[in-house]
């Protein structure tokens, strides 16, 4: 058959036009060989674009298009569309970025015109290898995994089990919540934090469709959008949750305290424990690091108290393994550890403490009951809030953490509703109140008495220089709108700390096939088109293990995330890539060297009929990546559309301009 | 043809998940680098043939990049770990043919890494500036 090519090329308005000589690669397609048409037009992807393919297509029986545009990343699926409806198969279309890779990365017309001919040329020789191609559809699987119990799984967990499907919400602490739990108030509505989370930790908790399996961690996961197999470690509690109740006592006989991460630090917790009064679900767990009896072998007070017989020091950890058609990682953020920036003194200092610290502190369920206390038990009449600590600082995080201007504001306003008459600064760069409401209430705290000094802290230290500072922590600054140094003396130092990437998110991003930016967090599949998306099909992102966001954006993301993969359940199935592996049977001489290889079990070397072994691919488990055909010592097996033939042919005529 | 002017040809073999991405990045972002490299869209670096890399040096290429997801990374859990095993046996090759092998380059790129991809084509046309053109090419001109 006569292979007639379709050449088209946009000019993207001037994003292309402006460096590539486009009526040139026009005239120079129309010379070469299988090129039937070759036109220009200024944006392709429009409808009256794409109607020039289909018209062409139709009315002079082109069999291959080509067109030179942006990425393929942006449009393939727009052009192999059009080339569908106009009846062609989609895979006899090809397409060259001239955009991308090359219009906006050179500014030498001339040199950025031949390379653009030679794109095209590869593109067009390329295409006279394709063959038509059919997809085919698998199954999807109805249930869903959430990885993270915080705020942001707990909405996603809870708007898809609203619909009756089934979701797995784990989480790898005891209970969930995250860090929402340990806030005490928040901005800019001052709504307490705790009493807007708990009633949906509850539903959680008891919802038909939400299994949660809590102290549990994902350890592999595999398969792909639609059916994917996760393997969850739900790591011994030593305690039988069928049995117990949640009374209390095991918690008030422990005689072993250690301190409580729930409260930052602050205050002790048992050995066994629960992290915090209100915790879904209300089943203890025994902190092998820190139980008596299994650090010296004696003790088991909490046994002995147990009258339900719920303590059960021989369980071992359990593997579980569930099918899931797509899964939201939901993992939230650490928070930075001042103690890398020295100057500030805190680990020094008693009275230099962090945000989440505060939080514990003025929370009514805190170690001091809601009490704003220095270490010495003494109120403090003076306290410093050092805006931007470990954020929007090239030494640490260049990212601006997006909460510390309003929780840095929401504590002035605590402080004050505590202590009239403390004095309360606020040292920061820039006010950053972009939220709803948030311009507002920083607006009723400039009324509320509080000082705001613009500029960068240089250091805290309790080094006296005259008889007020002594005692007294002294924050050194300077005013840039007054243009004058500094020198605060307070009582109380708080260190608005960065929101950073999970120390474990390099090994989670791993394992789910995903990407991360520079500083850490999860890549979604485009900044602002596709925030929830990532690369990997079916896996989902939200909260701040995607970036830095304050609770309301966490929620609408999760809710966002929850969406898609309600879109993945209801359709019911995905299309599979039809670029798969493929065997030469007459080639193949069944030596199993693909089977070995294949990551996806796909490739089997079996007899058929009695006849020698030969390998056949399961093209449902076939991901096209074409290690097996690299391999192959007989060349019998290729990756359909990405056959060596096509490759070469662009290798060629990538040279030739 | 004098020593300055010479313009290295490079072909890169992109993986489409992590290295054409951050090629399309550098674009979006607008991160300019020497016009002398072109690339060809691949799956994964795992699925380069030695042929393909054989082929463009004989096509005349005076360097050849192949550029995946950084190790852990990739989409298909291994392949890029199996073309840097491949690349390292191909690189013996190509300095046994006396090419010299650092006219063949591996580089990971992530998605997020346009940057990093216009360093190391600026990096690589300026090696191979240095080293010149390829033995072979001269041949193709003879």
């Amino acid at each position: 058959m006569e292979i007639k090519t379709g050449v088209y090329i946009c000019h993207c308005g001037i994003n292309i036009a402006n460096t590539v000589d486009v009526e040139h690669l026009v005239e120079a397609a129309k010379g070469w060989d299988t090129v039937a048409v070759a036109r220009e037009y200024k944006f392709l992807c429009s409808d009256p674009g794409q109607e020039i393919i289909k018209k062409d297509i139709k009315e002079l029986g082109l069999n291959r298009v080509v067109v030179a545009s942006c990425s393929p990343r942006m449009h393939e699926r727009t052009f192999r569309n059009a080339c569908q409806q106009a009846g062609l198969n989609p895979y006899l279309f090809e397409m060259a970025n001239i955009r991308e890779h090359c219009s906006w990365v050179h500014s030498d017309k001339e040199l950025a015109t031949k390379k653009a001919e030679a794109l095209l040329r590869a593109a067009v020789r390329r295409v006279f290898y394709h063959e038509p191609l059919e997809t085919k559809e698998s199954p999807v699987s109805p249930n869903t995994l959430i990885v993270g119990g915080g705020i942001a799984g707990i909405q996603a967990a809870l708007e898809i089990a609203d619909s009756e499907h089934k979701v797995y919400l784990v989480e790898r602490d005891p209970s969930i919540g995250g860090h929402m739990t340990q806030l005490d108030k928040t901005f800019p509505t001052l709504d307490c934090s705790q009493c807007i989370l708990t009633p949906k930790m509850a539903l959680v908790g008891s919802h038909p469709y939400i299994e949660l399996m809590t102290y549990s961690e994902v350890e592999e996961v595999s398969g792909f959008v639609g059916s994917f197999k996760v393997k969850i470690r739900k790591k011994a509690r030593y305690v039988d949750e069928d049995k117990c109740t949640g009374c209390g006592l095991c918690q008030e006989k422990c005689p072993w305290k250690v301190d409580s991460e729930y409260n930052a630090g602050l205050g002790k917790r048992k050995a066994i424990y629960t992290p915090f009064p209100q915790a879904v679900p209300n089943i203890p767990v025994i902190d092998k690091e820190h139980c008596a009896y299994f650090l010296k072998g004696t003790c088991r007070a909490c046994e002995k108290f147990c009258d339900i017989k719920a303590i059960n020091f021989e369980q071992v950890d359990q593997i579980v393994e569930v099918g899931v058609g797509s899964i939201i990682l939901t993992t939230g953020y650490d928070v930075f550890n001042p103690s890398a920036i020295a100057q500030y003194g805190y680990g020094k200092y008693d009275n230099v403490i962090t945000g989440l610290e505060f939080e514990r502190m003025s929370s009514a369920t805190g170690p001091t009951g809601g009490e704003i206390r220095l270490k010495d038990g003494r109120q403090p009449k003076s306290v410093a809030i050092i805006h931007c600590v470990g954020s929007r600082d090239k030494n640490y995080h260049e990212y601006c953490s997006r909460v510390c201007c309003m929780y840095g504001l929401k504590f002035s306003h605590l402080i004050k509703e505590k202590i009239p008459d403390a004095d309360v600064y606020q040292m920061y760069i820039d006010m950053r109140c972009f939220g709803e409401g948030y311009e507002e209430f920083y607006k009723r705290l400039c009324e509320e008495g509080v000082n705001f000094i613009r500029g960068k802290v240089a250091r805290v230290t309790d080094r006296a220089i005259s008889d007020e500072e002594k005692g007294k922590l002294i924050v050194q600054c300077e005013d840039t709108l007054l243009a004058s140094l500094m020198r605060v003396p307070v009582d109380m130092v708080i260190l608005c700390v960065a929101l950073e990437a999970r120390a474990d998110a390099e090994r989670v991003a791993r394992m789910f096939n995903i990407s991360r930016r520079a500083d850490g967090f999860f890549l979604e599949r485009h900044v602002k088109l596709d925030p929830v998306a990532t690369p990997t099909d079916g896996v989902f992102i939200a909260g701040c293990c995607q970036a830095p966001k304050d609770i309301p954006d966490t929620v609408a993301q999760a809710s966002a995330a929850a969406a898609r993969a309600l879109a993945v359940i209801s359709k019911g199935k995905v299309i599979l890539e039809a670029s798969v592996a493929t065997v030469n049977e007459a080639l193949c001489q069944g030596c199993g060297r693909c089977e070995e290889l294949c990551e996806f079990h796909a490739p089997k070397v079996s007899r058929k009929n009695g006849q020698l072994p030969v390998s056949t691919i399961n093209e449902a488990l076939c991901k096209g990546c074409g290690a097996c055909a690299v391999f192959c010592p007989t060349g019998a097996i290729s990756v359909k559309h990405f056959t060596r033939d096509q490759i070469l042919a662009e290798v060629e005529a990538l040279i030739e301009v | 043809m004098a020593e300055a002017e010479f313009e290295p040809q490079i072909v890169a073999f992109t993986c489409n998940w992590c290295s054409y991405a951050a090629a399309d990045l550098a674009g979006t972002s607008r991160v300019s680098y020497p016009p002398n490299v072109r690339l060809i869209r691949v799956m994964c670096s795992g699925m380069v043939d030695p042929i393909f890399v054989l082929k463009s040096f004989e096509k005349g290429f005076d360097g050849v990049l192949i550029a995946g997801c950084h190790i852990g990374d990739c989409h298909y859990i291994s392949g890029n770990i199996k073309a840097e095993e491949r690349i390292g046996k191909l690189k013996s090759l190509i300095h046994t043919l006396g090419l010299g092998d650092e006219r063949l380059r591996l580089e990971w790129i992530s998605t997020a890494e346009g940057g990093k991809f216009a360093e190391t084509i600026k990096e690589l046309v300026g090696q191979l500036k240095q080293l010149g053109p390829s033995p072979l090419r001269k041949e193709v001109r003879a």
